[in-house]
């Protein structure tokens, strides 16, 4: 499925939530296409589709069938539907925020209601589908770019209708009219409400062409910080998530899963099991063939079905399975780091090669290089995968918390064979996405157990679960090379990255594109150093891996900004100067990768100014204290991080201030971008302390949040966001948060110690680093 | 048969009292506002009050509760009433995800009844896990609320 996020650019999603960015081609473009009918009641009703390509004859579904996009109430009440998943990045607020701002409306008699995925019938597609509302998926910071391009146009669509009928009804050209709050005003002082309108502008003809959006300056919703839509719900536990949905009569199923990357099942005894009181039948779900694309459930299990959750978790317990390892079964993360030493030994597929890196090389006047390790991390939503199906002969129905709602239907269609005009998906609020739920293995799982079985499910995920089946974020080591001419100027950079590609058991990936998951050639420094290279190694793992929060950026700018402090060190210069440089003058570059197609360096210059000075870089600090910085461009966004930490004796170390600056174009919701940055600086610092999924014999061995140990309130640092004004095309906020947070941190220690950590997670490096210089000073000769 | 109370009203249950409250609440009484995180009391979603005291009720079998009262993040607050904490927690705007709030929720009412004035050291003993990393903003909502409560205290 395709969507635009820039208007010359489109974006491809793939069912696994991954991003391509293609330009289009000239001559195709999209139209919207608003479809207006009245309420019962009286009241004006909005819905839409819009189909890809311009110039297509318009195939309006009859107005039964339209999702309410917009109504207005002859009451004056408002109902915006939000068509993305909420996964807790305020898009279930901001999106309804575009909407209202061009109706005018006001916002304290708006109710925002989820929207479930929206498809309808397109032949010529490859999918036979196409969106109903507009894109609604939750990955790649797109929802607000998207939503910039054509929701904003929903609410100028409505407002004129509102005005024409304002106008009929005081006999007065429309020109002479204001609107303000929901209210249209004439100008003798008088005015009329929307919802008094409502019905008279239901009747009206849409004006059939684009209508001409405030002016910026005229905004009175986007860039007011917005509380988030549902909190009332949220704090009196009315909220309802994927694992609150139930369908009747629908029995609760748990699945024992194979723990070995593509192992089988070799037998199991369910007789125990079927005696637990509750438990209903055991059945045996077949995974995916060893190897091959995982397009469904990721690994083969045991089903319990029972009456309740507890009885189908007994039930589990006391079932008696002999799994067998599969081809990985040696697999450890010590071999995976020797491969990645034996690999970077030799030459690997070079994916960016400007200039001449050897040449500049042989010509340095010092070399600088290091190896930075990036382990494998879990999503862990803290709301665990569940999904409610029920599969029948001719329709399936899907509940769960999902950011690829789309991608369920398409997985129920696959494993069902039923039409997906007759799959019916609904949304629920999402405890969380982080990536995890681009995938819909879970969806797959819920509707397979349910055609296996006839019955209506309900499917439960524990934290166990969670944490060993999932697609972890990408284990890799990155061994990074400068050279430095005679003005102490960086002449030659390599960044060779040997990682077990996100795109892993996918269908239609040609080996020689698994890089393009793990390095994006157009990220800084790239044009700024002439001579560059960028080569990429292949590392062979069974493990499961996907998107996680930023992808690849979380792991390269701990990579590249840890060592461009690294070389400012090496070469005796101040890292905010050398990161100035690096990143050069003021100017738009071209950027192929997701977030493009522009980087404009001033933007990043800005915001890694606006931290350092904000924390006072430069200060004379007291011992045992350290500022650190970093700065990355992430989907469309600027972000840096300027931190200041202070390290005991011991090693034990905290951070006594985060500063977070971030330009991500025309802030939407200040508010919501503040929690973003906030939620995103600490998810950053909460995997760069202490978090790795480690594997022993072929399996995950951290099993809950007992050995994975997310940061807790003691430990989390209040964080100064600060966001830049800005005209620009606002970007996404989800996820340009985290990947600066560890290289800043991580820079503010060596600051603070002169430890240096190039291995993620922290742990204890720094307590071990100091107290081995202590035992090496005191075994010095003359030491007391 | 085990008979204890639920936000004030009293309940019989029949079956497996090895069963936690927490399967109890979600799955036999409708009240889905206590959520599932992790099931070894690590997390903190599962938040409850017994007797008045915060406890995690993922590990707490239904056995260890006859005769007792419950009280779930649904009947904090008399119906469409809000309890401060509550509304501090909208005014703070602190859920993003929201699904652990109700257990910060339970645990924050649970700390302002031991400590109407909780000092920084207070609120960071608090285990709660938020994967959002809401955090700074419980903080603030705390800090809100107990001021709220401490001059309405004064007040009556």
């Amino acid at each position: 499925m395709s969507t635009s996020l820039r208007p010359d650019w489109q974006v491809q999603i793939d069912e696994r939530g991954d991003l391509s960015v293609n330009p289009v081609s000239a001559g195709l473009g999209r139209r919207e296409f608003i479809l207006l009918s009245a309420t019962t009641t009286g009241g004006l009703l909005l819905g839409w589709r819009m189909p890809v390509i311009a110039g297509e004859k318009s195939t309006h579904p009859a107005t039964t069938q339209l999702g309410v996009f917009l109504r207005i109430d002859a009451d004056g009440g408002i109902v915006i539907g939000a068509r993305a998943p909420e996964i807790g990045q305020g898009v279930k607020t901001a999106l309804p925020m575009l909407i209202a701002e061009e109706l005018d409306a006001d916002w304290q008699r708006v109710r925002v209601e989820q929207l479930p995925l929206g498809l309808v019938s397109k032949a010529d597609s490859p999918s036979g589908v196409d969106w109903k509302f507009g894109p609604q998926g939750a990955g790649g910071s797109t929802s607000i770019p998207d939503a910039w391009q054509d929701l904003r146009q929903i609410g100028a669509q409505a407002r004129w209708l509102i005005l024409q009928a304002a106008a009929g009804a005081w006999e007065i050209d429309v020109s002479e009219l204001k609107t303000s709050a929901s209210q249209v005003l004439h100008p003798d002082g008088r005015t009329l409400g929307y919802g008094a309108l409502a019905a008279a502008a239901s009747r009206g003809k849409l004006p059939g062409t684009a209508i001409a959006l405030k002016e910026p300056g005229a905004y009175r919703i986007i860039g007011r910080p917005t509380r988030t839509v549902d909190c009332a719900d949220i704090v009196t536990g009315k909220a309802i998530y994927g694992i609150d949905a139930n369908l009747p009569g629908a029995l609760h199923a748990v699945v024992a899963r194979c723990p070995y990357f593509e192992g089988t099942l070799e037998s199991y005894d369910a007789s125990e099991a079927k005696k637990i009181k509750g438990v209903r039948s055991v059945l045996v779900l077949p995974g995916p063939q060893a190897a091959e694309p995982i397009t469904a459930n990721l690994a083969t299990g045991i089903v319990v079905l029972a009456d309740d959750t507890w009885s189908a978790l007994q039930g589990r317990r006391a079932l008696k399975i002999v799994w067998k390892p599969g081809a990985h079964s040696a697999e450890s993360s010590a071999a995976l780091d020797a491969q990645c030493t034996r690999l970077l030994a030799g030459s690997g597929q070079r994916v960016r090669d400007d200039g001449d890196f050897d040449a500049a090389t042989a010509a340095a006047t010092r070399k600088v290089e290091a190896v930075y390790r990036i382990p494998f991390v879990s999503h862990c939503p803290l709301e665990p995968q569940n999904a409610c199906a029920h599969v029948e002969a001719d329709r399936v129905r899907i509940i769960a918390p999902m950011q690829q709602p789309g991608g369920a239907s398409r997985i129920a269609h696959q494993l069902t064979g039923v039409d997906r005009m007759k799959i019916d998906v609904q949304m629920t609020r999402v405890g969380g996405g982080f990536g995890r739920r681009l995938s819909n293995d879970f969806v797959a799982e819920a509707v397979l157990i349910s055609k296996l079985s006839g019955k209506p499910i309900k499917l439960l995920w524990t934290r166990e679960d969670d944490l060993q089946h999932d697609f972890y974020r990408p284990f890799g080591h990155h061994q990074m090379r400068a050279a430095l001419d005679a003005d102490n100027r960086v002449s030659a950079w390599a960044h060779r990255l040997a990682s077990a590609s996100k795109y892993h058991r996918r269908p239609d990936v040609k080996p020689e594109d698994l890089w393009q998951a793990e390095l994006y050639p157009d990220d800084f420094p790239a044009a700024a150093i002439g001579n560059l290279r960028l080569e990429w190694f292949p590392v062979q793992s069974g493990m499961t891996r996907g998107s996680w929060r930023a992808p690849a950026h979380t792991a390269n700018a701990f990579a590249v900004q840890s060592f461009v402090d690294e070389i400012a060190h090496a070469a005796g210069r101040d890292p905010l100067a050398l990161r100035l440089e690096l990143i050069g003058e003021a100017g738009e570059r071209a950027y192929a990768q997701h977030g493009g197609p522009v980087f404009d360096s001033g933007r990043l210059r800005h915001v890694l100014e606006l931290a350092a000075q904000t924390i006072g870089w430069g200060r004379k600090l007291p011992p045992g204290r350290g500022l650190g910085l970093a700065a990355h461009f992430t989907f469309g966004g600027y972000a840096a991080h300027a931190m200041e930490v202070s390290v005991d004796d011991d090693g034990s170390y905290r951070i006594e201030r985060c500063i977070c600056a971030v330009d991500i174009g025309r802030p939407i919701n200040p508010l919501g971008i503040q929690a973003q940055m906030m939620g995103g600086t600490i998810d950053g610092i909460s995997t760069a302390q202490a978090l790795e999924i480690t594997i022993e014999g072929g399996r995950v061995v951290q099993t809950n949040f007992n050995d994975y140990r997310l940061l807790r309130m003691a430990d989390a640092p209040d964080v100064e966001v600060l966001i830049v004004p800005s005209e620009k095309d606002p970007a996404g906020a989800g996820e340009m948060g985290i990947p600066t947070a560890a290289p800043a941190l991580t820079n503010a220690l060596f600051a603070a110690c002169a430890v240096r950590v190039r291995s993620l997670p922290i742990g204890n490096q720094i307590s071990a680093a100091l107290s081995a210089r202590r035992a090496a000073a005191a075994s010095q000769p003359g030491s007391s | 048969m085990i008979k204890f109370r639920v936000n004030g009203k009293t309940v019989r249950h029949d079956g497996d009292v090895s069963m936690p409250l927490l399967w109890y609440l979600r799955d036999h009484a409708a009240l889905t506002g206590t959520k599932f995180g992790c099931g070894i009391g690590e997390c903190g979603a599962c938040s409850v009050h017994l007797d008045g005291a915060v406890v995690r009720s993922c590990l707490l079998p239904l056995s260890a509760i006859a005769g007792r009262e419950v009280t779930t993040i649904e009947g904090l607050a008399p119906s469409e009433g809000l309890h401060a904490v509550q509304r501090a927690w909208i005014e703070e705007d602190v859920p993003q995800c929201g699904y652990c709030q109700a257990g910060q929720i339970m645990a924050a009412v649970d700390l302002l009844r031991r400590k109407p004035d909780p000092a920084d050291e207070d609120i960071a003993a608090l285990t709660n896990l938020c994967r959002c990393g809401t955090y700074p903003r419980i903080r603030k909502a705390i800090r809100r609320a107990a001021t709220e409560l401490r001059s309405k205290a004064a007040e009556s």
